[in-house]
């Protein structure tokens, strides 16, 4: 453990309280139709006990099990954002907004945190596709680029987990440049040489997908995740054909090489850290 | 021909006004009086007309396809271009142009979305949306330029990039995210320029510069007022509300300081005198440019990563 984290107690995760499956609860499995009990479904990841689905996690649950009990450290809180376009739909956007915040008890559709994992200090940053989407706006990019940097500043290595529809269309063209602004600090990250691993959850798509999330150092799918730029319908309606079986999810990813590896839930925080150990903690003296 | 709504009735004015000159000419009515009284009309109806513009109508405006395009501006204020094509690995994009050319004798690589005329371009264009490979030829462009250290002016005018499941299985969102990450590093003058339409992650691919300079009656957006209204409001009809929500002319950008300048365009729009519209385009690149020589190449890539760094408006918890 470095000294770091001698200074700082680590506080507890934030976010959502445990009310999603309330125990005792019987779920469906949307792909296999199998009935689980909550509790056995919980200590299994969320994944499926009969066919391996993986069920959407919130950014706590990805949090728990990505990273060392106790050591997630929460940075760059209290951002709020603000509605430059005054965007009216079927309801203002700041309502949407005030809506998500208590739904999910989060602070917007990201969270950035310093922690462990498997001993690895690490930045990290895991989206809530359930506050608006996951959807980018000016917080969202803001605390993604602050990341970078942060990483930058402290030598840290980055996870982004992400799970986005995309850019958030209520703040039109300021969610648009949050691409360019996360995707120039990667740039930066670069060329610091500290590694960045990327892992695109279900679903990853639009501004998100095509910007920092299909940028990293290696790009991990979860398994059966829907990945790409164009959501299946707008390109469905382009085309006005069928969709081959399986397009967009994490294995048809693998097939095209946009992404290293599809990697399943249980794998996954052995994974980064196996990366890590590899590149990080290298014994190659002589090169040196 | 090709017309809108708002301007029908100063067509028909103007129609009035040949009508009444042929008259003259031919039955040797005197008429002078009149002309001039409908002339002036005209030119009011057209000056108020054209100067309270709706979204909807920018939008409309930013689509005409007699709008100059790239090729326009390559052709009419550049001398010398030598086309390169290609991305190296898959194959010629024709929905992104680019290649080296002069203009007033400095060299710059230019490269930009090029959309059709008619059904026979466009088809060859591809209604000048692109393709991975388009992005991927855009790049291997601009990384010569930065190499050879010749500024780069790129040129957006795109519905977006293109949605289809080749453009899936070949990468659209690697190809669009590399760039934005590419650009923000080539030590070398940037600017760029939304011509008529900047669709989304497809026109903010080429984005990614020191200027960003709109014509004046040109759209940027995250998304299009089409595809925002069928997901918003379910229904693709109520474009012209969400293209009132969305913020996304010129002018709105300009604003929101998100771009640096406007090109004016002649009275209607550029597709009432393209070479005029060019001719303000051409100038403004040249004054922009030569404020950018002056920057170092560590310079123009800091000053770059603090544009964009900025964007984004939010209230921090002190
Ligand atoms: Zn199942």
């Amino acid at each position: 453990m470095t000294s770091w984290f001698k200074r700082i107690a680590p506080k507890l995760i934030p976010g959502e309280k445990k009310k999603n499956i309330p125990a005792g609860v019987w779920i469906k499995c949307p792909e296999c139709g199998e009935t689980l009990y909550s509790k056995d479904l919980e200590n299994n990841l969320k994944v499926c006990l009969n066919c391996t689905y993986h069920f959407r996690l919130t950014s706590e649950e990805r949090i728990a099990q990505l990273t060392d009990h106790g050591s997630f450290h929460e940075l760059f809180r209290g951002l709020t954002a603000q509605d430059p376009l005054k965007f009216v739909d079927s309801k203002k956007y700041k309502d949407r907004i005030k809506a998500a915040v208590s739904k999910t008890e989060l602070e917007e559709a990201v969270t950035v945190g310093r922690c462990l994992i498997n001993g690895h200090d690490t930045c990290l940053c895991v989206f809530n596709f359930r506050f608006m989407g996951g959807s980018m706006g000016s917080v969202v990019g803001e605390k993604i680029t602050r990341a970078i940097e942060y990483s930058i500043d402290q030598g840290l290595p980055l996870v982004i987990v992400s799970a986005s529809g995309g850019a958030r269309m209520q703040e039109g063209v300021f969610s648009l440049m949050q691409m360019a602004k996360t995707s120039a600090a990667l740039n930066r990250l670069d060329k610091a040489r500290l590694p960045y691993i990327s892992i695109l959850t279900d679903p990853t798509t639009g501004g998100v997908s095509a910007s920092f999330a299909i940028l990293g150092d290696i790009n991990i799918a979860e398994k059966g995740a829907l990945i790409g730029f164009a959501g299946p319908r707008v390109i469905q309606q382009t085309i006005k054909q069928d969709l081959p079986k399986g397009f967009q999810r994490a294995e048809f990813l693998i097939e095209h090489g946009a992404v290293d590896m599809v990697v399943s839930r249980k794998e996954l925080k052995s994974m980064v850290s196996r990366f890590f150990d590899m590149i990080l903690q290298k014994e190659n003296k002589l090169l040196a | 021909m090709f017309v809108l709504e708002f301007e029908k009735p100063i067509l028909a004015l103007k129609s009035k006004i040949e009508e009444l000159k042929r008259l003259q000419e031919d039955e040797k009515i005197v008429l002078t009086e009149e002309i001039k009284k409908l002339e002036k009309k005209s030119k009011e109806l057209e000056i108020t007309t054209c100067s309270n513009l709706s979204s909807w109508e920018k939008t409309q405006l930013s689509r005409h396809p007699l709008r100059p395009f790239s090729l326009d501006f390559i052709e009419k204020c550049t001398e010398g271009f030598i086309e390169l094509h290609g991305d190296r690995q898959f194959r010629d994009d024709p929905s992104i142009v680019g290649g080296f050319c002069k203009i007033e004798g400095i060299s710059f690589l230019v490269v930009g979305h090029q959309k059709g005329r008619n059904t026979t371009e466009n088809l060859k264009r591809n209604f000048g949306m692109p393709h991975p490979e388009g992005y991927r030829k855009a790049l291997r462009l601009m990384k010569l330029a930065n190499k050879f250290r010749i500024p780069i002016l790129t040129l957006i005018d795109t519905a977006g990039a293109y949605p289809g499941i080749g453009a899936e299985e070949r990468g659209q969102s690697d190809a669009i995210a590399v760039n934005l990450r590419e650009m923000a590093g080539f030590a070398v003058p940037i600017i760029c320029i939304i011509m008529g339409e900047g669709g989304s992650g497809g026109a903010l691919a080429l984005g990614v510069g020191n200027r960003v300079l709109m014509f004046e009656h040109s759209i940027y957006s995250v998304i299009t007022p089409e595809g925002c209204a069928s997901i918003l409001w379910r229904d693709g009809s109520m474009a012209r509300e969400a293209s009132k929500n969305l913020k996304y002319t010129a002018q709105d950008l300009l604003g929101f300081k998100i771009i640096d300048q406007i090109i004016p365009e002649p009275l209607g729009g550029s597709h009432n005198d393209p070479q005029k519209a060019l001719y303000s385009m051409k100038e403004i690149i040249l004054s922009n440019y030569k404020e950018l020589a002056k920057l170092s190449g560590t310079e123009l890539i800091e000053a770059r990563y603090q544009k964009f760094r900025q964007i984004g408006e939010f209230v921090e918890a002190s």
